[in-house]
C-alpha cells in the first residue's frame, strides 16, 4: 500500500514535468534583434528612372520579436529604425534624402514597426500586419514573411532567422520633393534579413 | 607694372587673384544657390553641381596659392587711421578663413564617401581624409551657412572698399584695380 502510494506520486510527478515541460515549449519565445553581431540587415530597392534599381540600406536600427509556435497567431515583431542611417553609397545622394526634401530626419529621426497581426500561411510563412511610421505618416502595411531557420548556436544561444518584404508607396509619406523622381520610383521594395538571439 | 607687390602697390599676380577668385567666387555662389533647386530631370542637374565641385576645386587651388603669394610677398600700407589699419588687416585675414571653411566643407561633402572629386575631366583632386558616413551632412550645413554669410562679409567689404574710395578719397580701390598710385 505504502509502496503504491510511491509509485502513484512518482507518475504523478513525471506527468506533470512533462505538463511543465510541453508548456514551456508552447510559451511565447522571446528574442532580440542581433544588433551587436549585426546579423540583421534592412535594404530598400527603388526604381531609377524607370531603366535600373538604386540599391540601398539602413544601418542603425533595433527590434525584438516573440514568437509562439502553438498559437502563430500571437506572433509579434516591433522594430524602430533611424532614418538617418540611410546609406545608397553616394555622399551627397545620402545627404539629399536626409534633407527637409525627402526623410527631413532633422523632424522625423525615426521610423517604426508595430505589429497588428499575424497570420500563417504555412508553417514558415506568414503575412505580418502592422502600422509603419515614417516621416510621421502611419501607414498599414504587411510584410511577407519566411523563416530561414532556427536552432542553437555554437556559443550557447539560441536563434532564429527571418526574410520579409514588402513594397512602400513614396507618395504616401509626403515628402517634399519625392515627385521630381518620376512616377517610376513610386514603390519602394523593403528587404528585412533579421535574426534574433533569443532572450 | 610688375609681378610682385611694392609698399604701395599690388603686383599684377595679387590683382588677378583677387578679381580671378572674386568672380569665382561670386560665381559659384550663385550657381550653387540655383542647382540646389533644380528639377530631376532638368538636363543641368548633373552638370550644375559638376561645374560647381570643379570650380571649387580650383579656387581652392588658387586660395592655396594665394596664401603662398601673400606670406612671400610685400604687403602695400594699409590705409586709413590707425584703428581702421589693424580692422583692414584682420578683415582680409577674415576672408582667407572665410574661404577656407566654405571650400573645405564643400569638399568634405564630396567626399565624405572616400571618393575624389572629378575637376572639369582634367583631373581628379583626392579624397585625402578617410571615409565618414554621415560627414556629407554636417559638412552642408556648414558649406549652405557659411556660403551665405561670406556673401554677406563680401557686400561689407565692397562697401568699405567705396566708403575709402568716395568718403576717404584714398587710392585702396585703385590700388587692387592697377592704378598707379598717387602717393610718392
Amino acid at each position: 500500500m505504502k509502496l503504491n502510494m510511491k509509485w502513484k506520486l512518482l507518475v504523478i510527478s513525471a506527468f506533470l514535468m512533462v505538463g511543465i515541460q510541453q508548456q514551456a515549449w508552447a510559451a511565447e519565445e522571446h528574442y532580440k534583434f542581433d544588433i551587436k553581431g549585426q546579423h540583421a540587415f534592412i535594404e530598400f530597392q527603388i526604381k531609377h528612372l524607370g531603366y535600373s534599381w538604386i540599391i540601398g540600406r539602413f544601418d542603425r536600427f533595433d527590434g525584438s520579436f516573440s514568437i509562439d509556435d502553438e498559437h502563430p497567431e500571437h506572433n509579434r515583431v516591433n522594430m524602430t529604425l533611424d532614418v538617418s542611417s540611410i546609406d545608397s553609397n553616394h555622399a551627397e545622394r545620402d545627404k539629399h534624402l536626409r534633407s527637409a526634401d525627402f526623410f527631413d530626419v532633422a523632424k522625423f529621426p525615426k521610423a517604426t514597426f508595430v505589429t497588428t497581426s499575424y497570420h500563417q500561411i504555412s508553417k514558415d510563412k506568414g503575412i505580418l500586419k502592422g502600422k509603419f511610421t515614417l516621416r510621421g505618416v502611419t501607414k498599414d502595411i504587411s510584410i511577407e514573411v519566411v523563416q530561414i531557420g532556427q536552432g542553437a548556436d555554437p556559443w550557447g544561444g539560441y536563434r532564429r532567422g527571418f526574410e520579409g518584404h514588402t513594397t512602400l508607396h513614396l507618395s504616401d509619406y509626403h515628402m517634399a520633393k519625392a515627385g521630381i523622381l518620376g512616377k517610376a520610383a513610386e514603390n519602394v521594395e523593403l528587404y528585412f534579413s533579421i535574426e534574433g538571439i533569443r532572450q | 607694372m610688375q609681378w610682385r607687390n611694392t609698399t604701395q602697390q599690388y603686383g599684377w599676380v595679387s590683382i588677378v587673384l583677387h578679381w580671378l577668385m572674386a568672380l569665382s567666387i561670386i560665381g559659384l555662389f550663385a550657381l550653387g544657390a540655383w542647382m540646389v533647386n533644380l528639377d530631376y530631370y532638368d538636363t543641368w542637374y548633373h552638370r550644375a553641381p559638376w561645374i560647381h565641385r570643379s570650380l571649387g576645386m580650383l579656387v581652392l587651388i588658387l586660395l592655396i596659392f594665394r596664401l603662398y603669394w601673400r606670406w612671400w610677398n610685400l604687403q602695400p600700407i594699409l590705409l586709413g587711421k590707425a584703428w581702421e589699419k589693424s580692422l583692414v588687416l584682420w578683415a582680409h585675414r577674415g576672408h582667407y578663413i572665410w574661404m577656407a571653411i566654405v571650400l573645405v566643407s564643400g569638399y568634405l561633402i564630396s567626399t565624405a564617401y572616400g571618393r575624389g572629386i572629378d575637376v572639369f575631366g582634367w583631373f581628379e583632386f583626392p579624397a585625402l581624409l578617410p571615409a565618414a558616413k554621415g560627414r556629407e551632412s554636417v559638412a552642408g550645413v556648414v558649406h549652405m551657412y557659411t556660403a551665405w554669410g561670406f556673401m554677406g562679409y563680401v557686400a561689407l567689404h565692397a562697401m568699405a572698399a567705396m566708403k575709402h574710395h568716395i568718403m576717404d578719397r584714398d587710392d585702396s580701390l585703385k590700388r587692387i584695380l592697377g592704378y598707379p598710385s598717387n602717393k610718392k
